[in-house]
């Protein structure tokens, strides 16, 4: 598609009228600030923002009610990761056993370099377990690369508790139930 | 491309006749007699015309390579036939085509024999329909814990149920519940929740294995798949139940909680366990590699592989690696060792050097090192390895080259019989330069006091042993997985393999230092690629000609031995 620019007129091509204009705005801004009492800035990190409620923050992990780690180490978040800021180190045949019952799997070691994190919330959406969540921390500081790299025990630290539906723990339940029908192996 | 003389064999077999179907409308010809999962010819399925035809039919049960079973119902479709007047002869349309009746019942494609004039429908919305039902059925006590299982990613339970299953389940009682993570075996995990009573295990270990050891007990919801009273599920094949385990029933012990199946690059390899020379899959991810997989070729291991070669992975990531090029003790660089090498060779009166290679090199390796060879007139052989061989695929020779070495003239043979020769030379004084690679010849009767008095020992190998130790020159080579070659395995068949992983350090591939010191010395050159040096070698040694590189393929060709 071609777009026929209009010549310019006299009045534009005179250059001078729009500084005049430009300068016009600049003033009444100006003057708003010194004397209408409005700010448009804020003393950070004295003053901080109010934070909407959808906001995406930094991915962390959280618990079950139980105090028990959520993640299973299906490692989507790693594989959905667009900056690849996630690695997840899977228990192998030999690691430790889940925290939680019912569910025979837990991450060994689970890192997120912060630094990589564009906080995207892929990783939150595409959770099964609902163990990673974007909760409202912007502000990530830290003197070496190094420590920008949060591990399973600082991440757990930092996402806190968050109540869910617990569907091992609903299984294991279920299972017990069912223990004495219709015969034992 | 592979010349007609180089191309499998096959006894002439009689012509087959073809009778015509048609798939989804489509017609085409098919066989009337295929060959089952023994080899033998019975009347085609029409699961079998439908992969002639190239549509595909969801299945769970039936497997190419065992014996029908028709129970999982994921393969109904939908059929006609052309129906027969009184007089027993086709009722033919206004057109003059016969007119087809469309069976009332739908059937399972996999045990169905075609018959001629016979249409097959997989996709109308009744067959939709069945597999919907069949999917809900099979998902009706299946536990949903995928992000737990190993087999997530390559589940065909997975793959069914997006492909034609209903969104949602209709199910609200309880789920039946059945053990979880049962000890099968030593090598298997069976978590019995997973499991759609397909008998693809069942069938695999009774009629292929041999060993009959699962079965089925109680009834309805409550069926469960274990192993016999008192007996483990251990044999040398069970692993091969975990590749056909169309859902995550049956895991690996080795694999379990490794790694997720959709991280691992897939390469096509070879296993090098033993002479068979089983074509594999090697899943690997950031350097380090994880699982084998056997891949088809039908020509030397059908879909099966053995646990003791699939697990024979190991040593490959091992920390002990040798990663440095040592000049009489002293870490040194590739051109500085080469160099230094190359001259001794060059100014090394004939018949005073030996070579031991070894029979776990790639074909092109052994050639060059018979350049070596002849540059030196040197005496070389190889180091025989032996063990229990079996009916289905271990073979009794657990090098997986032998014949790569015979044909390249390293070794006659009988492989070791001039091991003594050798030793004897170096006790007398006659030999003074022996060139090792990848085998530990103080285990082979040349001791260590022997290598002492030698005035140049080159050795290139992978792990670190006695011989290495007294290396004066120590060049570190390249496991099977980290370089790319071939192997001749022990029915002549030459098959190439790819690079999975890097090496370790400064290991290289020895094709790679060979060729460079073969150019160095003889001054031969033309093939600084592995495809130039495999088609070199194929011009240059009598048994691979016509072969090329390119025309090896995916499963190899084969060479008269």
């Amino acid at each position: 598609m071609i777009v026929n620019r209009k010549p310019l007129t006299i009045w534009e091509r005179l250059y001078l009228p729009a500084i005049a204009g430009g300068f016009k705005v600049t003033a009444r801004h100006l003057f708003r600030s010194l004397f209408g009492g409005k700010t448009v800035t804020m003393d950070y990190p004295e003053q901080k923002w109010a934070l909407p409620p959808d906001y995406r923050g930094a991915p962390y992990l959280v618990r079950d009610q139980d105090g028990n780690t959520k993640c299973v180490s299906c490692q989507l978040c790693e594989f959905v990761c667009p900056p690849k800021a996630i690695k997840i180190t899977p228990p192998g045949p030999t690691g430790p056993m889940a925290d939680r019952p019912n569910a025979e799997k837990m991450p060994l070691e689970f890192e997120i370099n912060m630094l990589r994190c564009i906080f995207c919330g892929y990783c939150q959406e595409v959770c099964p377990e609902e163990a990673i969540f974007l909760l409202k921390d912007y502000s990530l500081t830290g003197q070496s690369r190094q420590e920008m790299v949060y591990n399973k025990e600082k991440l757990l630290a930092l996402g806190g508790t968050h109540p869910g539906i617990q569907k091992w723990k609903h299984k294991l339940e279920e299972a017990k139930a069912q223990q004495d029908f219709p015969v034992k192996i | 491309m592979s010349t007609a003389a180089t191309t499998e064999t096959k006894p002439a077999t009689p012509a087959i006749e073809k009778i015509k179907v048609k798939v989804d409308g489509r017609e085409i010809e098919v066989p009337k007699l295929m060959p089952d999962w023994s080899g033998k010819l019975t009347p085609t399925t029409m699961i079998q015309a439908c992969e002639l035809a190239k549509t595909d039919v969801p299945h769970y049960c039936y497997h190419p390579k065992l014996p029908v079973a028709g129970n999982c119902r994921m393969c109904l479709v939908e059929f006609g036939t052309p129906a027969l007047g009184p007089d027993r002869k086709p009722i033919l349309n206004p057109d003059g085509a016969p007119q087809v009746r469309k069976s009332p019942r739908p059937a399972i494609a996999c045990a169905t024999p075609i018959s001629p004039g016979m249409e097959i429908y997989t996709n109308t919305p009744g067959v939709k329909q069945m597999r919907e039902g069949v999917l809900e059925f099979l998902l009706i006590n299946h536990p949903l814990d995928c992000p737990i299982c190993d087999k997530a990613g390559e589940c065909r339970l997975q793959e069914y149920s997006l492909d034609y299953g209903a969104a949602q389940s209709r199910l609200v009682e309880p789920k039946v519940h059945k053990p979880k993570a049962a000890d099968l075996g030593p090598r298997i995990v069976l978590d019995d929740e997973r499991c759609i009573l397909c008998s693809r295990c069942i069938r695999f270990t009774r009629d292929i294995a041999g060993d009959d050891a699962l079965g089925f007990i109680n009834r309805g919801s409550y069926s469960t798949l274990t192993a016999y009273p008192g007996r483990v599920f251990d044999n040398n094949y069970t692993l091969n139940t975990v590749d056909i385990c169309p859902v995550g029933a049956l895991t690996s012990k080795d694999f379990r909680f490794q790694m997720r199946a959709w991280f691992l690059k897939e390469t096509q390899s070879l296993c090098a366990s033993c002479a068979t020379g089983c074509n594999i899959t090697i899943g690997s991810r950031e350097e380090k590699i994880y699982r084998y997989e056997p891949r088809q070729n039908d020509a030397v291991n059908s879909c099966w592989m053995c646990d003791h070669g699939r697990l024979n992975y190991k040593w490959i990531g091992r920390e002990d690696r040798l990663k440095e090029v040592r000049v009489r003790g002293q870490k040194t660089t590739w051109t500085a060792a080469l160099n230094e090498i190359a001259d001794k060779l060059k100014n090394t009166p004939a018949g005073s050097a030996a070579i031991v290679a070894s029979a776990r090199q790639t074909n092109e390796e052994l050639w060059l090192l018979s350049k070596w060879k002849a540059k030196l007139g040197a005496v070389s052989d190889s180091i025989p390895r032996t063990g229990e061989g079996d009916r289905l695929l271990v073979s009794a020779d657990r090098n997986p080259n032998t014949n790569g070495a015979r044909l390249t003239g390293i070794c006659f043979t009988e492989m070791g019989a001039q091991l003594p020769q050798i030793a004897h030379g170096i006790a007398s004084g006659k030999i003074k330069t022996l060139i090792v690679f990848g085998e530990d010849v103080t285990q082979h009767g040349i001791g260590a006091e022997l290598l002492d008095k030698l005035e140049t020992l080159v050795v290139s190998d992978i792990l670190p042993n006695a011989t290495t130790q007294r290396a004066h020159y120590l060049l570190p080579g390249c496991a099977h997985a980290e370089k790319r070659g071939t192997f001749t395995n022990v029915k002549g068949r030459v098959q190439k393999f790819m690079k999975a992983v890097e090496p370790p350090g400064d290991a290289r591939p020895e094709w790679e230092f060979l060729h460079d010191v073969v150019h160095h010395v003889t001054g031969r050159n033309g093939f600084l690629t592995i495809e130039g040096l495999f088609n070199e070698l194929a011009k240059d040694v009598p048994a691979f000609n016509g072969l090329t590189w390119a025309g090896l393929g995916d499963t190899g060709a084969t060479v008269p031995i």
